[in-house]
């Protein structure tokens, strides 16, 4: 499990961090860019995490904690295997999002915030997500986008999310 | 109507640089060095009347000849693609369909107003749409559109992607600012202006990505040509992102100045069941819902929309049909501005806390009638008293609701419950 790794990024990630401090004027504007590498590497922003950051970075410990709380997709604690951000704003809720996170609630027997026991799911409510003209949609892990959602295709999603690795 | 922002649909593939180059590509971006001066790229963008599209609507020509000329510092081009107005949805497919133009457009721009260096930041989510376009930079950078010498043309102008990671306000542009240099999303007091002292503390321009994507088409065929679709005042081609209750939601390039009438019942196929309209939220969730009769005589430009007490915005149409609590849609909306204040100014912060709790009480069936006019002081107070413009974009829905759907609020009150959740529902929510 990542969390269990030595807080340290790998040559690669040192790689990329150092190619990007050559695209702003200031170290600091690396930052964002960084904690993402950072988040990636150790699959959320913990205390450790963030006091690395800090170090390498050369910025206060006190700013690196201000910044990653006040954007919402750093994690400031550990996320499932499998992260589903349901839109709920305005367009998806026309289209019937919160049917959408009922069957996700009801199939995981978990709430919305909450992890599965086996680490597996994590159920998250967002709001738009710049994908209305194909709602209800959801977020898969930050990155793909699930469009057109009905309560079977979620439950049809879910359902290959658990049997891949098992 | 020729397709002009979306020829993705027309051409398989153009966000490959060789399909792109064949269906003239990057020929703007070598008019605009080799055969223009940047004073001519200005003029030829003011007199476009090219408007920005990212929600205010400012001549993106005038904005560019803020920037003082001969600058001692670097000058920054900031392009905004942080689309977050719930309801928008045309940057994404642009980042996803046809990355060169954005590109292009970035390049012209840059050359305009004497840059070297552009930032495109983008919302945090957009991860794919982010691998899009970084890869069609990398592609351009190889082929020597993008990096030092521009096409030979001893003008060097390179252009990242900067991610942000999930703040609505990031899309407004000195809170964007802000976060590029890597701190919180604060917006900052004006003056001074972006224009002057914007990065790092040096001149910038910031554009939305539709607003640039139109330029590169401006310079191959010429102001004139671009004032022709539309509104003169208003004119062009714009991204209508339509959702909720019609039968084919989308985006779709219209010219400036459709009624939204026929986007609903032509281009979006019409009401979603056969059912009826109640109402549009039209520009994205910051601007005046408009009811039946608005809606079905409202114009789609930025000026026929402010003549009718709303706005264009990000070109977002969102209808809803009978069955819509709209009591709810301004909760919801409430709730959004709530998440998504920064929190420096005293009345927005606290505006948005008192107008989400009350909107809750009322969605609940616990709401009483002195608050609807609670509702419209606490919105009078937020408006014109901040920083940035995101205490206004709840003030000015909350009023809007208010008022046209009053009967809606006071139905709520009087049957304790919301009228529109039926008893099954409420069962199964159980
Ligand atoms: C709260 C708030 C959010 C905004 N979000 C966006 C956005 O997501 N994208 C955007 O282009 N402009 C957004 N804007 C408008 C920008 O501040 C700015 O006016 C725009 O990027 C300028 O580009 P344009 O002149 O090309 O329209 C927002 C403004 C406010 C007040
Ligand atoms: S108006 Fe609201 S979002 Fe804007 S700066 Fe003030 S507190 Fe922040
Ligand atoms: S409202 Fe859900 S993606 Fe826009």
């Amino acid at each position: 499990m990542p969390e269990s790794r030595e807080v340290k990024f790998s040559d690669a990630a040192l790689e990329e961090y150092r190619s990007l401090l050559t695209h702003y004027p200031t170290r600091q504007a690396a930052l964002l860019p960084t904690l993402w590498i950072a988040q990636r590497e150790f699959g959320w922003l913990s205390e450790e995490a963030q006091a690395y950051v800090s170090a390498l970075m050369e910025l206060p410990p006190a700013h690196v904690r201000a910044v990653v709380s006040f954007y919402t997709m750093f994690h400031r604690k550990p996320v499932g295997r499998y992260l589903l951000d349901v839109c709920t704003n305005l367009s998806c809720r026309l289209r019937g999002a919160d049917q959408i996170v009922e069957c996700i609630r009801n199939r995981l027997k978990i709430g919305v915030g909450e992890t599965t026991s086996d680490g597996k799911f994590t159920l998250d409510v967002v709001e738009c997500l710049a994908s209305c003209g194909t709602a209800p949609m959801l977020q898969l892990n930050q990155d793909a986008f699930y469009e057109n959602l009905t309560p079977d295709s979620t439950l049809k999603l879910i359902d290959e999310l658990a049997a891949r690795d098992r | 109507m020729e397709r002009i922002l979306t020829r993705w649909l027309d051409i398989p593939d153009l966000k490959k640089l060789d399909v792109y180059l064949a269906n003239n590509g990057y020929a703007a971006a070598r008019k605009a060095f080799f055969d223009m001066k940047p004073e001519d790229i200005i003029n030829e963008v003011k007199n476009s009347n090219l408007r920005g599209r990212g929600g205010a609507a400012f001549p993106t020509g005038t904005k560019w000849s803020f920037i003082p000329k001969d600058s001692k510092k670097p000058v920054y081009v900031c392009v905004n693609g942080d689309e977050s107005e719930p309801g928008t949805f045309a940057n994404r497919y642009q980042f996803e369909n046809d990355p060169h133009g954005i590109i292009e457009g970035i390049l012209i721009t840059c050359r305009a107003v004497g840059s070297h260096t552009a930032y495109i930041y983008m919302r945090g989510e957009f991860t794919v749409q982010k691998r899009s376009i970084d890869a069609a930079l990398a592609e351009a950078r190889a082929r020597g559109y993008v990096g030092k010498n521009v096409m030979g043309s001893g003008y060097d102008v390179e252009i990242w992607t900067h991610r942000g990671a999930g703040a609505y306000i990031c899309g407004e542009e000195s809170a964007l600012l802000e976060s590029l240099e890597g701190k919180r999303g604060y917006p900052r007091n004006r003056p001074p202006f972006p224009a002057i002292q914007g990065a790092f503390g040096c001149p910038t321009v910031v554009n939305n990505i539709e607003t640039l994507s139109n330029v590169p088409h401006i310079i191959n065929r010429g102001a004139d040509w671009y004032k022709a679709i539309g509104p003169e005042k208003s004119p062009g081609t714009k991204l209508v992102c339509l959702s909720g209750h019609v039968n084919k939601p989308g985006l779709y390039e219209l010219p400036m100045g459709m009624p939204i009438k026929d986007m609903i019942y032509d281009i979006g196929g019409g009401m979603l069941d056969g059912k009826t309209l109640k109402g549009v939220i039209p520009g994205g969730s910051s601007f005046p819902v408009l009811n039946k009769e608005e809606s079905e005589r409202a114009i789609f430009d930025f000026d026929s929309m402010r003549a009718i007490g709303s706005a264009m915005g990000s070109g977002v149409v969102i209808v809803m049909h009978e069955d819509t609590c709209m009591v709810d849609m301004l909760r919801a909306t409430a709730h959004f501005y709530h998440h998504e204040s920064c929190g420096q100014c005293t009345p927005c912060r606290e505006g948005c806390g008192w107008i989400e709790k009350i909107m809750n009480e009322m969605e609940a069936g616990q709401g009483r009638i002195e608050q609807l006019d609670l509702l419209n002081n606490i919105s009078d107070n937020m408006v014109g008293n901040t920083i940035c413009v995101l205490a206004d974009s709840i003030a000015m829905p909350v009023k809007s609701y208010v008022t046209k759907f009053r009967g809606e609020f006071e139905a709520h009150i009087k049957l304790g419950r919301c009228p529109f959740k039926s008893a099954e529902a409420k069962a199964q929510a159980a």
